[in-house]
């Protein structure tokens, strides 16, 4: 049997129906790919006893005949996610030896599944940042390096565990969160396939709140099928969640290999920025074609408001954020640091647990929140959002869904953005857009740049059509080749 | 309108995290450079536009007021910083 670690979640999946493998044999396989790859930082804990404990558990059922959709499959979850008996920790040291005494409902619904878990996942402190660069636990490397270069780029974030992860076979899938573009820019930087589901979709329970009316989890995956897959599990009402909806979860991988002949595709010309590296141009066209290749009509839209999304993102996630992370106070669980009151006890137990990051939007938030700035700042940004809503709206009166690039460049070196908070937020520019309106927005690996290194395309649908997209990107992804793997250098 | 350090140590105080004086001047720095990009949301026309606080239509579901899980202390303990039988145990709060 040829390296195991190599198959897609799909592929995987098939072989242990067909007793060519067993779980056990293909969690072990993982469990070593994660130990040869520790200098990639991706997993923050590996847990290789429970995860074969689980395998053996999902063998036993297969072998009584109750397998499940995920039977057997070995994934990585994000350190966001809240995982019984296993730390949790959203990559903080304020919350460094949390062990929750609960399991998030997204994570639960994997296991009712019969999935396995590799280990936790790195990201950014509590999901803030786009470069893994403000983990607790240190950066993430990417897998891909530059033609001819050994320097260390990052992965994207602040998924960048999952997506690295994914990318380097250390796991057949991951789950994550995307709050700004969390899920899909580090998807385009590694080469995997990520959707961000219309919020709603998927129960926000048991996973470390940032921005609770933006964060949405979602799968990273090999494959469009493989995500999918993933998604079709992971989603679903959860009345512990009231902004969970109850709607039903099709069978999301019934929409890959379906015809998109007729589908009309809207180009925003305001995404076409200036400055835009050519590539990203080229790229976009590329898939423009490939589209129209496919039978797709292809029509130019405005989204007129694009351009003030990022810095509405910036006033309505942090103000979130101040406010979610008030529960950080030394007092019932995570850090405390004491000081000669309570007052002090709160005010260095914060200081010592939050990165500098975290403390940074924790202040910009409570900023637009504070008296005299509420209306200026934070109400106007939730009009802008409604603007920004609006604009989509408008263009899926005359469109199916809409393709635009995932990120304005391919990964960057490590260290390279991290003075400059501004043009570190600029990452999201393509990305923030659908979760400020709650729509779902899918990237997919659809070419490479001049120096090797993978360039994603994003897909932006109707509330709850995730299928339409799965659909456009299941042809994309045939048009583009299939799936490419970063050598092996690690 | 300029965040000075006044403001930052303000903001700091009302955040709750401890802020060195010699790290203030370079937080206001950072922050007005942040505050002067989103400045460009002054230009956009929002006159009668309704606040977007919620990306999800439905209304807020209702649910019977009652205890759906709970009673167990040694759970709701586990991950306390410091606790004596069965109680959190924080800092003196009433002189």
């Amino acid at each position: 049997m040829s390296d195991l670690t190599q198959l897609t979640l799909k592929a995987a999946l098939d072989g242990l129906a067909s007793k060519a493998f067993s779980s056990e044999e293909i969690t072990a396989a993982h469990i070593k790919a994660i130990e040869a790859a520790r200098a990639l930082n991706a997993y923050v804990l590996e847990t290789p006893e429970k995860a074969l404990g689980m395998a053996r558990a999902s063998d036993a059922r297969r072998a009584k005949g109750q397998a499940g959709a995920l039977e057997g499959a070995p994934l990585g979850i994000k350190d966001l996610f809240c995982t019984e008996g296993v730390r949790s920790t959203a990559c903080s040291n304020i919350i460094g030896n949390f062990v929750p005494t609960y399991e998030s409902s997204v994570t639960t619904n994997l296991w009712r599944d019969g999935a396995v878990m590799l280990g936790k996942l790195n990201m950014d402190e509590f999901a803030m940042g786009s470069s893994n660069e403000s983990s607790a636990f240190g950066p993430v490397t990417n897998p891909w390096r530059l033609k001819g270069s050994n320097r260390p780029l990052t992965p994207g974030g602040s998924s960048g565990g999952s997506a690295a992860a994914v990318a380097a076979d250390l796991c057949l899938g991951a789950t994550a969160t995307d709050t700004g573009g969390s899920i899909r820019q580090p998807a385009g930087f590694t080469g995997t396939v990520g959707i961000k589901p219309t919020y709603g979709r998927c129960s926000r329970w048991g996973i470390v709140a940032f921005a609770s009316s933006l964060d949405q989890a979602g799968p990273i995956a090999k494959t469009v099928e493989d995500a999918a897959i993933l998604l079709t599990s992971m989603a679903g009402h959860d009345p512990k969640d009231s902004t969970s909806l109850s709607v039903e979860v099709p069978d999301f991988a019934s929409f890959v290999g379906k015809s998109i002949k007729g589908l009309r595709i809207g180009i925003p010309g305001e995404y076409r920025l200036d400055g835009m590296p050519s590539e990203i141009a080229a790229l976009w066209d590329q898939g423009v074609a490939w589209l129209r290749e496919a039978g797709c009509e292809i029509v130019d839209i405005s989204l007129p408001h694009t351009k003030y999304a990022l810095p509405a993102y910036y006033i309505i996630a942090p103000a979130e954020a101040s406010s979610n992370l008030a529960r950080y106070d030394g007092m019932r669980f995570g850090l405390r640091e004491e000081g000669g009151n309570l007052t002090q006890t709160y005010e260095n137990t914060r200081a010592s647990g939050f990165g500098a990051e975290v403390k940074r939007r924790i202040l910009i938030g409570t900023y637009v929140l504070s008296a005299g700035y509420y209306d200026a700042y934070y109400l106007k940004a939730l009009k802008v959002r409604r603007r920004i809503a609006d604009d989509f709206t408008a263009a899926f009166e005359k469109v199916d869904a809409i393709l635009t690039p995932t990120a304005p460049s391919a990964a960057f070196p490590i260290g390279e953005r991290s003075d400059d908070p501004v043009a570190m937020y600029l990452n999201d520019v393509f990305t923030v857009t659908t979760n400020l309106a709650g729509l779902p927005g899918l990237s997919l690996p659809a070419g490479q740049s001049a120096d090797g290194l993978p360039l994603g395309l994003q897909l932006i649908g109707r509330p709850l059509d995730e299928g339409t997209l799965f659909s456009l990107a299941g042809v994309m992804e045939k048009a583009a080749g299939g799936r490419r793997r970063p050598e092996r250098w690690w | 309108m300029a965040i000075d350090v006044a403001t930052v140590r303000k903001v700091a105080r009302l955040a709750r995290i401890a802020e060195p004086e010699d790290r203030l001047e370079g937080l206001a720095r950072e922050l007005n450079g942040i505050m002067a990009w989103i400045e460009q949301l002054a230009e956009v026309d929002t006159d009668g536009v309704e606040p977007m606080t919620s990306a999800v239509e439905q209304p807020l579901p209702m649910r019977e007021d009652v205890v759906t899980e709970g009673g167990d202390p040694r759970l709701v303990l586990a991950n306390a910083p410091k606790m004596k039988s069965n109680f959190f145990v924080v800092p003196k709060v009433v002189e």
